[in-house]
């Protein structure tokens, strides 16, 4: 073990120095944390990545990364993410947003970019609440919780995004707690290198308008049993968990999105033969 | 109609119903016309129908380029008449038309018997049936050649090209069935004949949405997402077969909401991008258009119109999405909207807009409409134009490099990911020249003036629009889109009978280019608005962008009867002077 590797970047190298709006205390300044390690740990130029969200508290994560960067518009960062990749395959695409974002406004992205498996990681912090625009309920909030605008609770039963992922046909499907920083780091590092649509979700709690989330911290624990690629027995588990199951849940093996981008030598004239009668 | 030698062309409307084929007849019609050495447009008229609807195929044919459809149809033949009341109002006759019914297949409606045309009865089906295999589409394609003055020779061409991967029998049996057509036609008269022309030169049969289609990539697109909608889908259609021969990817999307998205990633990933819808589409993609004004990143969005609101009439053509594509964005959003002038120009129009679009970082627009890009025509090769996406790229930026510079022009040098030490965030938030948000007010104003000033100032030379006439006309027709055609061909009649007149048909719709157009309106006393827009759309945005001159006067209505030359010129003839 003699062999000397050169680490030539280090984590701050991956990190801007635009100060993030976040509240002191959010889980996403750990999530923002645990990116930078994973593109450390993978040497990965920061201008080969390209970092695309959509709106939202944890949207804002871009700018805070030395990568390319798209802050687009709600719900869209997939859309836009899958057109980043397509484009530049060559590039590392990852794409990131809250629950709100993801699994609401942006919910028929989120099935499709699990179907189409375009090669990119896809990581929502997940805070079960809208805290942008100062805490109301969202798709994986409990149907008790109780806000302004739905005073009682919603009565609406939770999103499972892991579920829907692994039905919608993600390839590698995960769950990590914003506090455990290193281990967040590993999985994010594991899903970009895993070929295919890669789907984290982190818990990330919200300090301002979910305090009751700070026991997550010792309510999340590591997956007991190993993961697996069957998705029969992924759909097993997934459905029965707590929700605080960490780790890689599901991995499979299916093709990622395949397209041609052709000849660029390729010659109009030759095209326009189909019109000539 | 006949106007003399020159003018001559004939118009033939072939209906029928539940797979009867016409428009199988019609297309091979328009195919064996340019073999012919004529020129020729196909339109078609549709219900909503998946299969077995109600279809007509409308063709005009002459021996010089022919662009719009003509004031009535000259011979209107019908395989069956089931569900023809649904259109009939769109395909007018005269006393001297011809109406050609098999009276097996029920009664012709009233709206054409009301035009007093003459109508003789032919056994189509009869005929059909005494051919093995034979089917009335093929003895109508027969009967009409015949009438038209098309002889057999080109007929029995196409034949063999279209069908003979069916095999021999096939073949045999399409050309004894439009040999018989040939034959039912000996005893009678026909309205009007066309003369198959010598010149023999190459020419291209080609359809508004396909010409949109190989503007964009010879202009550069290497990137279209896509959701299909009636009538942009074969736009994407075309295009999916085509970008990979140069280099170029298609990915089918979701909806329209992720289309636009995607066209902006690969966009801003350094591909120039383009998707393709109709109104509904158009409308959800209005706040990622936004996004690609906001972020300066290039984007092009051809727009085929269909009759609105909502659903609307998703078959039939109309002129009413010029408001959503002008005024759509909330914000002060600056962007280019362009309309193609015809089915040809959609080469032009959307090949300049991918031009357009890359050369000023923003999203360009492209409105055409179903008439046009579901219209098959025959026209001359289009030249070769030298408009090429060419984005103003940074590939080695230092230290002080800005995305967003605030320059003189307004465009800022962009860089694209992999580029080491050109990161930025793109950002639909209001941003400083290096691209990080911010709401200061001095931010957001040079940013605005910034993004104002590179689509304000821009030189669009004289193809803001198509000028046709003296100078010193008095009288001016304005108008876009596909009704520019019935313009130019009434302004064609109006200088034959000694009125001068000009035609300014709006290539650039959005910025104004308030200079160019005082010019071209300089002594202007009389000015027709011409538009396919039941709240005349194309006169308010005049209206509110221009100083008009003179006496106005706006002739509209909305889809989906096509504005034909014969109204316009009516129009011009019935304006007493004030």
């Amino acid at each position: 073990m003699n062999e000397i590797i050169q680490k030539k970047f280090k984590a701050s190298d991956y990190k801007s120095k635009l100060k993030p709006v976040w509240c002191p205390g959010c889980g996403d300044y750990h999530v923002l944390l645990s990116i930078t390690q994973a593109l450390t740990k993978l040497q990965l130029k920061p201008e080969n990545t390209a970092v695309i969200s959509g709106i939202g508290c944890s949207s804002r994560i871009p700018a805070y990364t030395n990568s390319y960067g798209f802050h687009t518009i709600h719900g869209r960062g997939l859309a836009v993410a899958t057109g980043v990749k397509v484009a530049r395959p060559e590039l590392t695409v990852i794409a990131a947003g809250g629950d709100g974002d993801g699994f609401s406004i942006g919910g028929n992205h989120f099935l499709h970019a699990c179907r189409r498996n375009t090669d990119m990681t896809y990581i929502v912090m997940d805070n079960e609440v809208y805290g942008m625009t100062k805490g109301q309920p969202s798709p994986t909030t409990d149907p008790s919780w109780d806000s302004a605008l739905s005073p009682g609770g919603t009565g609406l039963s939770p999103f499972h995004p892991l579920v829907i992922a692994l039905a919608s046909g993600a390839n590698f499907i995960a769950r990590t707690f914003s506090g455990d920083v290193k281990g967040t780091a590993k999985v994010i590092a594991d899903a970009i290198e895993h070929p295919g649509f890669s789907f984290v979700q982190i818990l990330s709690p919200c300090v301002t308008f979910r305090p009751d989330q700070k026991i997550w911290k010792e309510q999340v624990h590591e997956a007991m049993v190993s993961e697996t690629d069957d998705p029969a027995r992924a759909a097993r588990r997934l459905m029965s968990d707590d929700g605080f199951n960490t780790g890689v849940l599901y991995r499979g093996s299916r093709e990622a999105y395949r397209f041609s981008c052709g000849d660029e030598k390729g010659d109009m004239e030759e095209i326009q033969k189909q019109f000539e009668v | 109609m006949t106007d003399g030698d020159q003018n001559t062309s004939v118009s033939v409307a072939m209906v029928g119903s539940g797979g009867a084929g016409v428009m199988t007849s019609g297309n091979m019609m328009l195919e064996a016309a340019t073999k012919a050495g004529l020129y020729g447009l196909m339109t078609r008229t549709v219900g909503p129908q998946i299969r077995g609807g109600e279809a007509a195929a409308l063709l005009r044919l002459s021996g010089k380029p022919v662009h719009c459809v003509d004031d009535t149809f000259d011979i209107l033949v019908a395989v069956d008449w089931k569900g023809a009341e649904r259109f009939a109002g769109e395909v007018p006759l005269g006393a001297d038309s011809l109406i050609i019914t098999d009276p097996a297949t029920g009664d012709i409606p009233e709206i054409l018997t009301d035009s007093g045309a003459r109508i003789v009865e032919v056994p189509i089906g009869e005929l059909a049936a005494s051919v093995e295999g034979g089917r009335a589409n093929m003895v109508i394609l027969g009967l009409v050649a015949s009438l038209i003055g098309l002889d057999e020779e080109p007929i029995n061409k196409i034949i063999a090209k279209k069908l003979g991967k069916k095999g021999d029998a096939a073949v045999k049996a399409s050309r004894e069935a439009v040999s018989a057509g040939y034959d039912a036609a000996g005893g009678i008269t026909s309205p009007v004949t066309v003369s198959p022309s010598d010149d023999k030169k190459d020419r291209w049969l080609i359809s508004g949405n396909q010409a949109a289609g190989f503007g964009a990539l010879r202009g550069g697109i290497r990137f279209v997402a896509a959701y299909p909608i009636t009538p942009a889908t074969e736009v994407l259609e075309w295009m999916s077969p085509n970008l990979p021969k140069v280099g170029g990817t298609l990915v089918q999307a979701e909806d329209e909401l992720a289309s636009i998205n995607m066209a902006i990633g690969a966009s801003f990933g350094g591909r120039p991008s383009l998707t393709a819808t109709s109104g509904p589409g158009l409308s959800l993609m209005m706040e990622g258009i936004g996004l690609a004004v906001s972020s300066e990143t290039p984007v092009v969005i051809v727009n085929v119109m269909r009759g609105g609101p909502s659903t609307g009439v998703p078959t039939k053509s109309e002129q009413t999405d010029l408001n959503i594509a002008v005024y759509g964005l909330h914000g002060d959003a600056p962007h280019i909207v362009t309309a193609a002038t015809s089915v040809e120009d959609c080469i032009f129009t959307t090949q300049w807009s991918v031009y357009l679009a890359e050369a000023m970082q923003t999203a360009a627009i492209v409105l055409s409409d179903q008439f046009m890009g579901q219209a098959s025509s025959i026209i001359d090769p289009p030249a070769n134009i030298s408009f090429m996406a060419q984005r103003l790229v940074e590939s080695e930026p230092d230290e002080s490099y800005l995305r967003y510079a605030v320059t003189a022009d307004g465009v800022s040098p962009m860089t694209l990911p992999g580029t080491p030490g050109g990161q930025y965030t793109a950002d639909g938030l209001e941003h400083n020249p290096k691209g990080l948000p911010s709401t200061l007010m001095e931010d957001h104003r040079d940013q605005m003036d910034k993004r104002d000033r590179k689509v304000a100032e821009f030189n669009y030379g004289d193809h803001w629009a198509d000028v046709e006439g003296d100078d010193g006309c008095e009288l001016v027709i304005l108008t876009w889109g596909s009704t520019t055609n019935a313009v130019r061909e009434a302004i064609e009649r109006l200088n034959g009978e000694g009125v001068s007149c000009k035609l300014v048909a709006m290539r650039l719709l959005s910025p104004a280019v308030p200079e160019q157009f005082d010019q071209t309106l300089m002594g202007a006393k009389r000015v027709l608005v011409v538009e396919q827009s039941h709240s005349g759309q194309f006169l308010k945005l005049l209206r509110a962008n221009y100083n008009m001159p003179g006496e106005v006067k706006s002739y509209r209505r909305p889809g989906p009867l096509i504005v034909r030359p014969g109204e316009i010129v009516d129009t011009i003839k019935n304006w007493s002077v004030q």
